[in-house]
């Protein structure tokens, strides 16, 4: 077993899981934030969205982009949930709105065929290397039991920006006219029409502001960690995953699974090697997927 | 008389509503058995509890004096206990025949029998039996493009090309042209005395049910409120109010 | 009102379709020799998507894993082709070819001979198992599920040593005496659709056909009538991976290459074509997929190198288009405009009418 002294070593040394979890749960925030857009579009437009990581990625690009220019990457992050904002908007009035009624698979496929596009023409632009923006603010070191853990600041940072814009979607929605109207179109398409309520402009809203939130944990992500135009997919299968565990239109849920993912996937990633730490988010969905069919599968249910 | 199916104080609650409390039925075998009850009163929830749609919190249900409670919706369908839904279900991609030749039972049929090509003697079992309920004439047309009320009939014609032993009916006339119900019940009744299957008929049209049934359950609430011969339950003063008090 | 069809013209027009077919399939490498990796590689395609087709169009569940097949029987027809004549660790090690590891003309055929079957069987033994376990997914999930395993089989893949690990692995180099060795691929590819396009044709006049159009329609209705639902599943999909597996095999010597991701499982190539061929062609149904296969092999062939850089990104707008526009696909749009030719009687008002009497 080629795990079995890393095992060893993790369990002799506090610190260093320590230091794994610590990355990972500042990791997880960002996959509960990505996870939290998905829940919104899918419990609202009945819409699973693949282009969600590739909105990770372009805001991603966004923060690299502004760094070469010379600007501070942090100011990327309004720049890109702008610009997503915008991107949202046009995708759903070019394709989104003829399939929002379709099947869940025309829908799937559709926006799959967007997140290939997507991720094509940033390949073209930027080319197929990982990339950073450094945001030049230090690290952060202290030692446990002798172990020494060092974070970048600018993780601890994106940690506590992505809480705060999750906290601001959530008051969003529960407060907004626009919220309102939102969550008024997920319970009851019909009913919210009757209403007065103009749910074309709501999907767009919706999808729209879904994709400027995952632009911003972009911006965030280059910084603290790297981008390269085809790490969407995985987001995609993260966020999916989130949301299978924890529900739609659960919040508390959707962090705490979120942040669960982050650690699993970091610890996987020093025991199995980070070769192998791709190939466990799409085991472990498969894995999730399993569980939860066998689960409700007891209770004469299944997953639908 | 044996009893084909007991229902044996069943609970069942969804979050916080109880949907049915202690309730306990028989139908005897080769019997006909209505259940009414006012809208919401969980009819449709006992049914799905009998044909495994959902686990039940309490109690035990036997069919042909075997344990169903646990099984899963196949399995219990194998058993001879065939359910048609509210909400009538059919293949609407496949047409009239396609979607008999399909319902015919696999109970006793080997697995492999599926890749043999069909016979004329189901093509013509399943001609008649659309003749029985009067879709002779549109059985090349797609399933999907009959109206509510055909599709119900069609959906009662591939329960019987099933053979069940029991067939339980949730709401046949509902949504049925008025003119043609009279033309169902006698096929109902047609369908327990030729082909002998005993049927168990939630019904909301009460003089559809007094005609039909030899016996009646009335439930209110989730629970049962009385039970008798169609007279009896006629008669029956709660079970007139529950119903005045429904609407 | 049935179709005006006489019964001895179908007859001579169908001879006549297939005997076209085989005549140009047979001939085709012959008169355009110059092609004949593209055109073998077409008939690959049909085999994929008459595959994808039988359980995404037919049974309703649309996977975007049958790659996996294509991988497993890829990877098993190379370490077979090789393992009968060398050690396959070494063999890898040397990244394959070389002077090392040479293969006479016997040892070539003889180990396509029994890498095929191989990979065949152990495709459907993988869509057995794998099968037993996904397809009590339903909808969405299971085409999330299978998306799951290609890439995860890929990644695995791209691990192993013993295959090659991320490097990738040869299958057997065909000696040169036995010249363009594109003709016999053509020859295996042609003759595994025809066998593919026999047995599938065969499936669907049985009651299984009706079985998966059942589950296809309202899988709750087929439990709640007593079906073998989950049999009925893993067999379609069994039946699936046998000739993914054999095309797998085929494939990876035309290709002479194996990339664990970029190849064999690979989800964002063939894994995607294959539904875009079945859906373009039009779904649940015989010829679409074939017809869909060739319409795409050749627009594919004709632009590909025009759009040198640009072939993702015409990939991903002709998924959106096809998906937003034409979902029917070719074949589902004729059955729109000449429902009759395809055995639906359709009510006229008129009719409607006269039978409510
Ligand atoms: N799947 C379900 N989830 C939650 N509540 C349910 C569900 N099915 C039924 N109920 C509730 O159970 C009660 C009984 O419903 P039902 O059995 O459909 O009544 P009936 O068929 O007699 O009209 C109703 O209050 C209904 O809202
Ligand atoms: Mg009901």
């Amino acid at each position: 077993m080629p795990w079995a002294p890393d095992l060893y070593l993790l369990v002799s040394t506090p610190g260093l899981t320590l230091d794994l979890i610590i990355n990972g749960i500042l990791i997880g925030a960002i996959f509960a934030l990505v996870a939290y857009g998905m829940a919104l579009v899918w419990g609202v437009m009945n819409i699973i969205n693949v282009t969600q990581g590739e909105y990770v990625m372009l805001g991603g690009f966004v923060a690299v982009g502004m760094w070469h220019a010379g600007m501070h990457p942090l100011l990327a992050v309004p720049v890109a949930a702008v610009l997503l904002y915008a991107l949202g908007l046009l995708l759903y009035h070019v394709v989104i709105f003829r399939i929002v009624d379709r099947d869940l698979f025309t829908s799937l496929l559709a926006t799959f065929g967007l997140s290939i596009i997507l991720q094509q023409l940033m390949n073209i632009y930027f080319g197929g290397d990982t990339r950073t923006a450094d945001a030049e603010l230090g690290r952060l070191v202290f030692s446990v039991d002798g172990y020494r853990i060092s974070v970048s600041n600018i993780k601890i940072l994106a940690f506590f920006l992505v809480l705060i814009l999750g906290g601001c979607l959530y008051v969003f929605l529960k407060r907004s006219r626009l919220g309102q109207a939102i969550r008024a179109t997920a319970q009851n398409p019909r009913a919210a029409r009757v209403l007065g309520i103009d749910t074309n402009k709501v999907y767009a809203a919706t999808f729209a502001l879904n994709a400027s939130i995952a632009g911003a944990a972009g911006a965030l992500v280059a910084m603290a960690y790297t981008i390269h135009p085809y790490f969407g997919l995985p987001y995609t299968v993260r966020s999916f995953m989130i949301v299978i565990v924890a529900g739609l239109g659960n919040i508390g849920g959707v962090l705490a699974a979120g942040l669960g993912l982050g650690a699993a996937e970091n610890m996987a990633g020093f025991l199995l090697g980070v070769e192998f730490q791709i190939a466990f988010v799409f085991g472990l969905l498969v894995l999730v997927l399993l569980l939860r069919a066998w689960w409700l599968g007891r209770k004469r249910q299944y997953l639908k | 008389m044996t009893v084909l199916l007991k229902v044996n104080s069943v609970s069942k609650t969804f979050g916080g509503v109880v949907a049915n409390r202690a309730v306990s039925m028989e139908v005897e075998k080769g019997t006909i058995v209505g259940l009414i009850g006012p809208n919401g009163s969980g009819k449709t929830t006992l049914f799905n509890s009998v044909v495994g749609y959902h686990p039940i919190d309490e109690g035990s249900i036997r069919f042909r004096a075997q344990e169903i409670s646990h099984m899963r919706v196949p399995q219990i369908a194998r058993l001879g206990l065939l359910r048609t839904f509210q909400q009538t279900r059919i293949y609407g991609g496949m047409d009239c025949v396609q979607n008999m030749l399909i319902s015919r039972s696999m109970r006793k049929a080997s697995f492999l029998e599926l890749f043999h090509r069909q016979t004329g003697e189901g093509v013509e079992r399943a001609e008649n039996l659309l003749e029985f309920v009067g879709l002779y004439e549109k059985r090349r047309l797609l399933a999907g493009d009959l109206s509510f009320g055909q599709q119900k009939l069609l959906e009662f014609a591939m329960a019987l090309m099933n053979e069940p032993e029991m067939l339980m009916l949730d709401e046949p006339t509902a949504g049925i042209n008025p003119t043609l119900i009279n033309g169902l019940i006698d096929r109902l009744k047609r369908a327990n005395e030729e082909f002998g299957i005993t049927l168990f008929v939630i019904e909301h049209n009460m003089r559809v049910i007094m005609n039909l049934a030899q016996r009646i359950y009335c439930l209110a609430h989730g629970e049962v409120l009385a039970e008798g011969l169609p007279d009896e339950i006629r008669n029956d003063k709660r079970v007139i109010d529950a119903y005045l008090g429904a609407h | 009102m049935q179709v005006s069809n006489n019964g001895q013209s179908s007859f001579t027009s169908k001879l006549m379709l297939y005997g076209g077919i085989a005549v140009v399939g047979l001939a085709a490498p012959l008169l355009f020799p110059a092609y004949q990796a593209q055109m073998a590689e077409l008939w690959l395609f049909v085999v994929f998507a008459l595959t994808w087709d039988l359980v995404g169009g037919q049974m309703g569940y649309n996977s975007f894993g049958n790659v996996v097949f294509v991988g497993v029987g890829m990877y098993a027809c190379a370490v077979v082709q090789v393992g009968l004549y060398y050690e396959v660790s070494e063999y890898t090690d040397a990244r394959g070819g070389g002077t090392e590891f040479v293969f006479d003309q016997g040892q070539y055929l003889t180990g396509l001979v029994a890498g095929l079957p191989v990979a065949a069987l152990l495709a459907a033994l993988f869509a057995v198992v794998l099968g037993a376990l996904v397809l009590s997914l339903r909808g969405h999930y299971f085409a999330i599920c299978t998306l799951g395993l290609g890439i995860a089989m890929g990644e695995l893949a791209s691990g192993w040593e013993w295959i090659g690990a991320g490097s990738g692995m040869t299958p057997a180099e065909p000696p040169r005496s036995m010249g363009n060795i594109n003709r016999l691929h053509y020859y295996l590819a042609f003759g595994l659709a025809i066998l593919t396009f026999c047995a599938i044709a065969t499936l669907l006049r049985s009651r299984f056909a009706l079985a998966i159009n059942a589950i296809r329609d309202d899988e709750d209705k087929a439990e709640a009538m007593g079906m073998y639902t989950t049999r009925i599943k893993v067999t379609a999909w069994t039946c699936s991976a046998l000739f993914l597996g054999a095309a797998g095999g085929i494939y990876g010597n035309l290709k002479r290459f194996i990339d664990p991701t970029e190849t064999a499982f690979s989800g964002a190539t063939i894994g995607v074509w294959m539904v875009l061929m079945a859906i373009l062609g039009g779904k649940g149904t015989l010829w679409g997929p074939i017809i869909g296969a060739v319409v795409f092999q050749i627009t594919k062939e004709l632009t590909w190198t025009y759009i040198l850089g640009w072939q993702r990104v015409a990939l991903g707008v002709l998924i959106v288009a096809i998906v937003v526009f034409f979902p029917e696909g070719i074949m589902g749009r004729l059955k729109i405009l000449f429902p009759e030719r395809f055995g639906h009687r359709v009510e006229t008002p008129d009719e409607a009418r006269e039978e409510g009497r």
